[in-house]
This record gives C-alpha cells, structure tokens and sequence, in this order.
C-alpha cells in the first residue's frame, strides 16, 4: 500500500481528465442524443431511443452512411493493399531504401487540410478545354477518354474521394509491414527453405502468418480513421450533399441547424460504429500482453 | 581449368552449373523490376507536391489551364507574399498552441508512463486499456459536452476574472482539449519506452532509499531523451495539423493555420496559385520536422500501432 500509492496519486489528474473528459463526455453526449433538445434554448425532455429511429428517416442520413461505406472500403483496401505492395518490394534491401520509405511516408506529416488543397484542384471535375489537374494530365497522356466528374461522379465520387486518403496513409501501412516483415526471424526462413519451401511457399506459410497482427492493426487504425474523416472532406468539397459523410453531417446539424439532440444522435452512431471493432482489439491487445 | 581431358563435359554438370547463374540473373532481374515498380510509384507520390510548388510561383497572367502542369515562365514571389499577409495570424496562433501544448503532454506523458510501468498500483494495467480507448474515440463523440464546458469556463472566468472569452474561442480551451485527448498516445508512448528500462535499476535506487520522485529525477529522467523527442514532436505535428478541434473550438481571433488555410482555399476568389502557397506555408513548419526529424516522428507513428 505504502509502496504503490504515491504512484496512483502522480496518476489521478490524468485519470480524473480522462473520466471527465472521455467517458464523462461520451455519457453526456448519448444522454443528450436521447432528449428532444432540438435548439439552443429549449431544456430538452428525456424521449429515449426516438433520435436514433427518426434519423433513418432523413434522406440526408441514408446517404452520408452510404458515403462512409464506400469511402471506408476503397481507403482501406486501397491503402492496406499499397501498403502491403510497397514493404514487399523492399523487404529484401534495395538501393536508396531510406529516401523511398521517407517519400512514401513524408505526406503524413502534411494536414488533411493542406493535402485537400492540392487534390481538390486534381479532381477537378471539368473536362476538355477547361480542364485542369489530372484531367488535364490525362488528356496529355492522350487517355482522354477517361476523364471523369472525379469526387462530383454521382456513383463513384466516394471512391475518388478515397484517393487522396490512400495517398496520405499508405505510407504508414508500408511502414507497418516493413517493421512486421523485418520481424520474421531469419533462421525460421532458412528452416523452410532448407525443408525444401520455394520463396512463395516461404512466403505464405511463414511469413504471412506472423504478419496477421500487423495487418489488424493497420486495419483498426484505417477504419477508425475512415469512419470518423471530416478534415480532408471539408477541405476537398466543404459541405456538399454529393461528398456528405456522417461527420460532417453532424458539424451542420450542430452549427447550422442548430439542433444539439440531433448533432450527438449522429456523433454516437459514430462513436458506436468505432467501437464495435475498437474495444476488442484493445481487449485483444491487452491479453496478448499479459501472456508475453 | 586444364584441357588436359578432351572429354566433353557431361550434361549433368553443366547443367548444375546453370541454374546458378540463371537465379543470379534472375535475382538481377527481379530486382531491377522491383526497383523500376518503386521509382514509378515514387513519381505519383510527388505529384501533389510538383503541383503545389509549381502553381505557387505562377503569376495571374499563367492562370490558363491550359498551362495547368508547365513550370511557370515567369517565376514570381507574389503568391507567396500574399498567403503570408492572409495567413500569418493563423501561424502565430498555431504557435502558440501546439509549442505549449507539446511540452505539457510530454510531461504528463512521461509521468503517467513512469508509474504504469515502474511505479504500478493493482488495477494498472485495466487503467491503461482504460486510456487507451481514449486515443481512438472518434472526437465527435465528445465534441458537443466540449463546447458546452468550456463556454461555461468562460462564464466562471469572466465572474472570477472580468476577462472575457479565455477558453470558448480561444486558444486556452484548444489547448486545453489537445492536452487532455493527447494524454493517451503520450502514456503509451512513455510506457512503452520505460519498460526497457532494466527494472533491477529501479530496485537498487529503492534500496538506496530513494522515494518515487527520487527515482524518476535520477534514474528514468535522464534516459528519458528519446521518448521525450518521439512525443513532443508528435504532439507538435498533431496539434499543428489540427482541424476537427479548430473548427468546433476557436473564433475568427484564435483561428490557427488550418482554419484559415481552409477559409482562404475556401473562397471562390482566391486564385490557385495563392492557395497553393499557403498550403504549403501551413505545411512547413511540420516538413521541417519531418525532414530533420523523421526518425522519431516514426517512431511516435509505430506507436499507435500498440506495438511495444
């Protein structure tokens, strides 16, 4: 007791910040999601899970989870795919490795805002003599024939949205994967190749193996990201229907509709939507670490 | 080799010897393949870079897309110049937030690091977990609670003080948000870096008699270097990069850089060429980083992996 306490008590301002700010906070904002507060003034009444079912109603709604699922598929395959691709062509060593990993990484460190400049003005959606960014580049290469509206496509406008999102984090993954190939210990390798495994065979049942910890790290981390975007959305096409997601649906319910009860109806669907693969993982996470 | 031996060579061997110069010249070739796949890839990655930079020195009179991807034929500072005037408020207040707020979370970083993994009282490592969701909780889910307590420290600050404004819209109540959301990733990151400390170390300044803070002065603080590098910078870049905070938390007088990048990218009016520039003055406190520093910003990356 005497030994241990002192410790605790170094802990409790972040631990009370914590309680307040992140669990106090969530409880707070699903407490409001279930009151009819729909304008700055009012008290609100308690009115139980009504928001949560009234939501579905909303045209607005139905697309902006659409959008969200589209986007979260192609970033996420997207990225972890040339991820994967870029660490595999340069697990073995390769000349100037050093300057390829720093360029792939390098547009982490730029914000989704100023990432959103530039792409914005690549997928700009018009055509022909007026067009600029890969449009343009595209009616240079002589491939005209395949511009398109880029994030304004009635369909697949998501999917280019995606794209910058890859350009941004596949460098993380390809991180990921290097540091997970690079874990694989030698000597099992040689094993398997000794024991007559082709490098493929090599490649599949040793390496890949080892490497499923990685990749569901990479995939917790990019749909935690895909599901809560708002920066690169708002930077790229601001507030508009055609590119709405969840995030920045619930930023106009709170600042331009006004309406708080709806604001955190939007932001819990949000929330839950992260933890139902969040909260195992960490769970997961935790156990893995008490058996090492 | 001797011609002593006219015999020619039987196949066999021969064809042994092949199938080693065939792998190295297959070897050679995957790599050359390899390598021309990763310079292509290399190419598209510096697009945006090559347009940014580009379109930033163009004056008006290259506006034409036509002319969308040449290199301007008259190389002009004026965007440059402009998205300063626009944009230097935005940078000053992005200074004074993220410089501030980087040190503080290191300190409560290294301080919850130290005693969850040194220090331990039973329960730490639920704790822990307990922090960890915090990390990964998207902000929206707090962000309406947020805005309402803070404008009520705004009103028990104006009672107490008379100042008006001091966290509702203004940097205080960013920073203040940014400390308390970053402790998490900060934790992780000292107790990650503190558990390769030998604990035999610890024991032998218990032994001595040294208390908690004893220890952590004299033993963990001055190996604290690295990890103390890997989170202010990644703080430093997070809170620099910020925008979901921003936009819900400050007003016109607190906007910092990425607020009004997204005003001044916003307008309609603004031409290309100064939008480009001021994405990349917003940029380039973060690249510098980057460049001089990548090694530990890396670092703070693999961490949120939850890779110890």
């Amino acid at each position: 007791m005497r030994r241990w306490l002192p410790g605790l008590l170094l802990v409790t301002p972040s631990i009370i910040a914590i309680a307040v700010f992140v669990y106090g906070m969530l409880g707070w904002n699903f407490r409001l999601a279930m009151t009819d507060k729909h304008d700055e003034v009012s008290e609100g009444s308690f009115v139980g899970l009504e928001n949560f079912v009234t939501l579905w109603d909303q045209k607005r709604w139905g697309i902006s989870v659409d959008h969200a699922i589209v986007f979260t598929v192609v970033f996420v395959f997207g990225a972890l795919l040339l991820g994967w691709l870029l660490a595999l062509l340069m697990e073995k060593g390769i000349r100037g490795e050093g300057t390829f990993r720093a360029i792939y990484l390098f547009p982490m460190a730029i914000s989704f805002v100023a990432t959103g400049v530039v792409w914005r003005w690549l997928m700009n959606s018009a055509q022909g003599e007026r067009a600029v960014g890969l449009n343009r580049l595209l009616d240079g290469l002589g491939l005209g024939s395949f511009q398109w509206g880029w994030f304004r496509d009635p369909d697949w406008g998501m999917a280019a949205m995606a794209v910058p999102a890859i350009w941004q984090m596949s460098g993380y993954v390809m991180a990921l994967f290097l540091a997970g190939f690079r874990g694989v210990p030698e000597e099992l390798r040689e094993a398997a190749r000794v024991d007559g495994c082709t490098e493929w065979g090599v490649y599949r049942h040793i390496v890949l193996p080892l490497l499923r910890p990685v990749t569901l790290s990479a995939l917790i981390i990019l749909g935690h990201i895909s599901l809560k975007v708002f920066d690169l959305i708002v930077a790229v096409s601001g507030k508009q229907i055609i590119t709405d997601v969840p995030a920045v649906f619930m930023w106009v319910a709170v600042f331009d509709s006004h309406d708080p009860a709806k604001g955190a109806t939007i932001a819990s669907y949000i929330v839950l939507a992260v933890s139902v693969f969040v909260i195992p993982y960490l769970v997961w996470t935790l156990r893995r670490e008490r058996r090492s | 080799m001797t011609t002593a031996t006219k015999t020619p060579p039987a196949p066999g061997p021969v064809r042994a010897a092949d199938p080693g110069a065939r792998a190295r010249r297959r070897a050679r070739l995957s790599r050359g393949l390899r390598l021309t796949v990763l310079l292509v890839f290399l190419v598209v990655f510096l697009i945006p870079i090559y347009v940014l930079l580009v379109t930033s020195f163009k004056p008006l009179t290259e506006a034409d897309p036509s002319r969308a991807w040449a290199l301007p034929e008259v190389w002009t500072f004026e965007p440059w110049r402009v998205a300063w005037e626009k944009l230097a408020p935005g940078i000053w207040n992005s200074v004074l937030l993220a410089v501030p707020g980087s040190l503080i979370s290191a300190a409560l970083g290294s301080m919850n690091g130290y005693v969850l993994s040194k220090w331990r009282f039973p329960g730490a490592d639920v704790l822990f977990t307990l922090f960890l969701f915090g990390m990964f909780i998207p902000y929206q889910g707090v962000m309406i609670p947020l805005v309402q307590l803070l404008v009520e420290l705004n009103e028990i600050t104006r009672d107490l003080t008379g100042a008006s404004g001091v966290f509702y819209g203004a940097i205080p109540g960013l920073l203040l948000a940014h400390v308390v959301y970053g402790i998490p990733i900060c934790t992780l990151i000292f107790r990650n870096y503190y558990v390769t400390i030998p604990d035999e170390l610890i024991e032998a300044a218990r032994v001595d008699g040294a208390g908690m803070l004893r220890t952590y002065r004299s033993v963990v603080l001055p190996v604290s270097g690295p990890a103390f590098a890997v989170v202010v910078i990644w703080q430093f870049t997070s809170l620099w990069n910020d925008f979901l905070f921003a936009v819900f938390l400050t007003g016109p007088q607190s906007w910092p850089t990425t607020v009004m990048l997204n005003n001044i990218a916003g307008a309609q009016t603004v031409p290309y060429s100064q939008q480009m520039a001021a994405a990349l003055l917003a940029s380039i406190p973060t690249m510098i980083i980057y460049v001089l520093l990548g090694r530990f910003f890396m670092r703070g990356l693999m961490a949120g992996a939850l890779k110890g």
